[in-house]
């Protein structure tokens, strides 16, 4: 009895089971997954000194340019532009720089807010139940039945082109699977017994919630980001494409492709190879950094 | 069996209940719709004039209910622009996005299956590895950039291919393959880990203990179980596939529903756009109603359990 009411004291004080498990597992990752970091740190810190390592101000004309200059290694380069320039004369080299701070602030603040909402949700709906459970999944079901970039176009036409708005549209739209598989993971959490003895020895829900709910499905909800992020910046050049998202002069990869849409015909590739090629390598690198993420923190989740 | 077809369908009528109110709900929210559909600098009276025209000047509750009630008659509402009901416009396209979304399906399976088959059967082998990273280029190769890329090289370069429109099979093959590939990629990860998942099962054990080869194991035995989910997912992707084309369709010049939408977006025409969105819904919604119902008239323990 002795033991018991210990071994509750320190449920409640916060120790649950699994909740240490993730620090200590990523303390053991000592094989770190090579590929996608090779990608991935580039990018962030492309993507976090813009300011300093672009030539160029990716908005403005290069002074004395011309347009749809070719890169450096083809005749009629500007050597003052290494990969050419748009139709307005701007440097692409630069904008693709500055293109890789709007995917990763889209991708990385999307995948926040989509995750904050549906994680929040789902613990909400598995643990308290009832009429709760069945509105949250009900509201799941409906967004979920609209083609996500469907429901994303449908929203920007409507609210309008800024960078936040993208963020928080793509959060509204990308919440449901967290919410869905958060819920589903409480539902069994909810039996456990270290759970049932938090609430036996008195702890709010709130606190049951907070101290030992939450930390045991961070690590789904770590794995699902992981896999988000690509999904959200590929949503993100796809409404920049249609010029429903990151408004021009702001350099977005996939407003990049629309503009060098026209003068494909005529085949100048660069245009539209390299910003494709960035949105491809950072959305292949945070896929292998998921997959890896999630034989790490969960091998429940490998077939997520 | 009647009462899961009851359940199922009041859950269906009120995923679509709650669709209506988001989407209605959505429009409004910026403030006026009036200002998303008149020309910028349009004079007061005219704003007015488009307000009574469309029934926005009425209290909010009334409103609802008559956007309820155009879905209701299946209309949708009148385009601002082509003033016809939406549903009709939709419906004219929809022929043209079936065909697209059916060629892109093609693709998917020709990709998605086989290759799968062959990542379950020597899994864990470099076949394997080779499916896997089909499955992720499938994943993070956006589709439109692959259109976009293809139409330079089969077009510009090489002259094989038409950029855009729609005829022949010249015309349909790029689009079908940039919309098909990421639903190849989907396809390739269900066929796998269903193929895994029934070539571990009792009744394979059981058909290799009787001494048969393995290719008629794998052909006859596993591979007819393991396509019940795969050809759902490929069901489900078909209803997606046809409403949400709007980049490949945008790109091709394609006139289906995806470019529907897209003109909508250009020209103002929220009653479009607010239609064609719901009409997606409701088609999605459906589909899934029926997959649910065909899934507990086949399979009665899905009907008992829940």
């Amino acid at each position: 009895m002795a033991l018991a009411t210990e071994w509750t004291r320190a449920v409640v004080a916060g120790a649950s089971p699994r909740a240490a498990g993730l620090r200590r597992r990523l303390r053991r990752a000592r094989e770190l997954p090579l590929l996608p970091l090779t990608i991935l740190v580039p990018f962030v810190l492309i993507a976090v000194f813009a300011g300093v390592i672009a030539p160029y101000d990716p908005t403005e004309p290069i002074p004395g340019a011309k347009i749809f200059e070719p890169p450096f290694w083809m005749p009629g380069a500007n050597p003052d532009a290494l990969l050419g320039t748009d139709f307005q004369g701007r440097d692409v080299l630069s904008r693709l720089i500055f293109g890789a701070r709007v995917s990763l602030i889209v991708g990385v603040t999307g995948t926040i807010v989509a995750g904050s909402i549906g994680t929040t949700l789902g613990i909400l709906a598995g643990y308290l139940g009832g009429w709760v459970d069945q509105v949250i999944m009900r509201v799941t079901d409906a967004w979920l039945a609209l083609p996500a970039l469907v429901f994303a176009i449908f929203l920007a036409t409507m609210v309008g082109p800024s960078m936040w708005n993208i963020v928080i549209i793509l959060g509204a739209v990308y919440w449901t699977r967290y919410a869905r598989v958060i819920r589903g993971e409480v539902l069994s959490l909810r039996e456990r017994e270290f759970i049932k003895l938090a609430e036996i020895a008195g702890a709010s829900r709130l606190r049951v919630i907070r101290r030992h709910v939450l930390p045991n499905v961070l690590n789904s909800a770590m794995v699902l980001a992981s896999l988000t992020i690509g999904v959200v910046i590929i949503a993100e050049a796809s409404l920049s494409f249609l010029g429903v998202g990151v408004p021009p002069p702001e350099p977005a990869w996939g407003s990049m492709l629309a503009d060098g849409r026209s003068m494909l015909m005529v085949g100048d590739w660069w245009l539209t190879v390299f910003p494709g090629l960035g949105i491809m390598m950072v959305v292949l690198a945070t896929q292998l950094f998921g997959d890896w993420l999630r034989v790490r923190l969960d091998p429940q989740l490998r077939n997520l | 069996m009647a009462s899961f077809v009851i359940r199922r369908t009041l859950y269906a009528v009120v995923t679509l209940l709650i669709l209506s109110l988001t989407i209605f709900t959505v429009v409004r929210l910026t403030g006026d719709p009036v200002t998303l559909m008149a020309e910028p600098g349009a004079r007061a009276e005219d704003l007015d004039r488009i307000r009574v025209e469309w029934g926005l000047d009425r209290p909010l509750p009334v409103q609802y209910l008559s956007f309820l009630k155009n879905i209701a008659t299946g209309e949708l509402g009148n385009s601002f622009n082509y003033e016809m009901p939406v549903s009709t416009l939709y419906f004219q396209r929809l022929p043209n996005s079936l065909e697209l979304a059916l060629a892109a399906t093609l693709i998917s399976f020709v990709i998605g299956i086989p290759a799968g088959m062959i990542s379950a059967v020597k899994v864990n082998t470099p076949w394997d590895s080779a499916g896997k990273v089909i499955a992720l280029f499938g994943l993070a190769v956006p589709g439109f950039w692959l259109g976009l890329v293809m139409i330079l090289v089969f077009s510009v370069w090489l002259g094989w291919l038409p950029t855009s429109g729609q005829g022949g099979w010249q015309n349909l093959i790029m689009p079908a393959v940039a919309l098909g590939w990421y639903f190849a990629a989907s396809l390739l990860r269900l066929t796998r880990s269903s193929m895994l998942e029934v070539m571990g099962s009792e009744y394979i054990k059981l058909a290799r203990l009787k001494g048969l080869p393995g290719y008629v194991v794998v052909a006859l035995h596993a591979f007819k179980n393991a396509l019940i989910p795969v050809l759902t997912l490929a069901g489900v992707n078909l209803v997606v596939m046809i409403n949400a084309a709007v980049i490949i369709e945008v790109i091709f010049a394609w006139p289906g529903i995806g470019r529907l939408l897209y003109e909508g977006i250009f020209q103002r025409d929220f009653p479009l756009v607010q239609g064609v969105v719901m009409e997606a819904g409701i088609m999605i919604v459906v589909v899934n109603l029926m997959i649910d119902i065909l899934y507990a008239y086949i399979d009665p323990r899905i009907r008992l359990t829940k």
